[in-house]
């Protein structure tokens, strides 16, 4: 899932600048699931500014809205009639949601009230770990499911380096060293074989490095009526 | 990995490994600033003392005059140099770029590293590179060398570039068991020399290099033991709390302070020779005993902002003077 942290009021405040009437857009899906964009989110937050900018001596007409999902065109058709009303937008959606409604809203501003961090799972209550990069070329099977490109801090494929200590990285005590892991797993499974062998350089550019990346399934395009 | 007697790049450093000698190499930290005056004198203090020196590249991520423009200095001062690389700040364009220009301003050593997290230096902002590690980048160096080829397998038209390719091996981090199969990982993707992570721990070094051994590693690659001299009594203690990949044993400590521990506070200079001395000390029966091991094949000695440590270890231990090499 997509893992996103509230920017703070402070920020926000400032994104929001001479704006009159505000709309804050929450998103349903990944970030309610970690409690940074979701209804409750929302509603808190909106409550938050309408409070500060009073206090500020600048009060300004904030109300909220719920989207289930703000990266899909057939939810975010709804919120038509209600943006019109509105000088500026917090989005609390991850980056793709924001990009979304100002596709399909090209009139309104609208500004992001969220940090998308990263792609992860809630290895507890509380604790949302990053998992994946989205490098476009899936290697987990020779890592024996330990992505060193989202987890190594050096993104090594031939790891681990020398900073690996008691299965911590260098860079912070709190940091697992994804080689230790790696070479947990492939011992456990008898496949160490993996980790000896030499993993050559990494087409990077499939990742984010080639330029923004789209899909087209030709399989699943809308047919126009002259095709049938 | 072809075992060819011939010489690979005809650097020195090469020269004596294969004539059998037991080798010194040095280090050199460059300056934070854009003149040349401190490399030089350096490379001066460094002269004669050792076999080629190790010029470090933004090392613990500080940003520092590069390692191949300090090399030229060196080399005009008559210390043959040993370019190291991070895989930290560049990606491989820059890489090989940066690496024909050294070869053609006559650099011949190069040593392959992965490179600090920028987070431990004074750039923690900026973006890593990390395209290729320190394995990859080996072997990208032995492609272009033996097969004349780029990293993207066009063919190199004008000269190839040709270092003798090193690799740094840490015996004390983890995991410890992987640690030997790693160098051989190393030796396999082209490593010519090892230069190993400053050894404080002689028992667990031999335990190390008895592994290499049963491998058969030694006899495919040149390792150099990593040693430096304590400074302080608090270096001791920093190295061995603060620092990641380092174990230190707490002997060392004590040896330390128990050197200062006769002189009053007050005679600052008298203590910091006291202390300097029981570091050369220390470093000095380290050699003797590294000497002794089978499969180390030379020294490399890490005197860190004190350079004329370089020529005092080697002196008290009996590598003076270095010998004289042929055509």
């Amino acid at each position: 899932m997509i893992v996103g942290e509230q920017k703070p009021l402070q920020e926000i405040k400032e994104l929001i600048g001479d704006g009159k009437k505000v709309l804050v857009a929450g998103c349903g899906t990944c970030v309610a699931v970690c409690f940074a964009g979701g209804e409750r989110e929302a509603e808190i937050l909106t409550s938050a500014l309408n409070l500060s900018f009073q206090v500020d001596g600048q009060p300004k007409d904030i109300e909220e809205i719920m989207v289930q999902r703000q990266c899909e065109w057939e939810y975010v058709e709804p919120l038509a009639d209600k943006i019109v009303e509105h000088d500026v937008v917090v989005s609390l959606a991850c980056g793709i949601g924001v990009q979304t409604l100002v596709e399909r809203f090209p009139d309104t501003w609208i500004v992001p009230g969220l940090n998308t961090t990263f792609l992860g799972m809630p290895q507890e209550q509380g604790i949302w770990v990053e998992r994946c990069q989205a490098c476009g070329n899936c290697i987990l099977a020779v890592t024996g499911g330990i992505c060193p490109v989202a987890r190594c801090s050096k993104q090594l494929l031939n790891g681990p380096c020398g900073g690996s200590q008691n299965g911590i990285c260098e860079v912070d005590p709190d940091m697992e060293c994804a080689w230790q892991l790696v070479y947990d797993r492939l011992s456990r499974m008898g496949r160490l074989d993996l980790m000896v062998a030499f993993q050559p350089a990494k087409d990077w550019s499939v990742s984010r490095d080639g330029g923004p990346r789209k899909i087209v399934r030709k399989d699943l395009l809308m047919l126009g009526e002259a095709e049938y | 990995m072809s075992e060819t007697n011939g010489l690979k790049s005809g650097s020195r450093l090469e020269k004596l490994l294969r004539a059998g000698h037991f080798v010194v190499t040095g280090e050199l930290g460059p300056p934070q600033g854009a003149g040349g005056d401190e490399i030089r004198e350096k490379a001066r203090l460094l002269k004669g003392k050792c076999d080629a020196a190790n010029i470090t590249d933004n090392q613990t991520a500080i940003v520092r005059m590069s390692s191949i423009g300090s090399g030229v200095l060196c080399l005009q001062e008559g210390v043959e140099p040993i370019i190291q690389m991070t895989c930290r700040d560049r990606n491989r364009l820059a890489m090989q770029a940066d690496l024909m220009a050294a070869h053609a301003l006559g650099m011949r050593n190069l040593l392959c590293l992965t490179g600090d997290h920028q987070s431990f230096g004074n750039h923690p902002t900026a973006k890593n590179v990390h395209d290729l590690d320190s394995l990859q980048l080996m072997d990208m160096m032995v492609k272009m060398r033996d097969d004349k080829v780029f990293a993207c397998g066009d063919a190199i038209k004008g000269e190839e570039p040709r270092f003798f390719i090193g690799a740094a091996a840490n015996p004390f981090a983890d995991p410890f068991d992987f640690r030997p199969y790693r160098l051989a990982k190393k030796i396999a993707a082209g490593a010519d020399f090892i230069q190993t992570q400053l050894i404080y721990n002689m028992e667990k070094f031999e335990e190390y290099m008895r592994r290499v051994r049963e491998m058969g590693l030694h006899e495919k690659v040149f390792i150099l033991a990593g040693i430096g001299p304590l400074k302080t009594p608090g270096m001791a203690r920093y190295m061995r709390d603060k620092v990641p990949g380092m174990d230190v044993p707490d002997v060392h400590v004590e040896r330390m302070l128990a050197a200062g521990r006769d002189i009053p506070k007050e005679e600052k200079k008298a203590r910091r020779d006291a202390y300097r001395a029981e570091g050369v000390a220390i470093t000095v029966e380290q050699i003797e005993h590294l000497r002794q091991i089978e499969g180390v094949a030379g020294v490399h000695i890490m005197s860190i902002e004190w350079e004329e440590g370089v020529g005092i270890i080697a002196e008290r231990a009996g590598l003076l003077p270095r010998p004289e090499v042929g055509a």
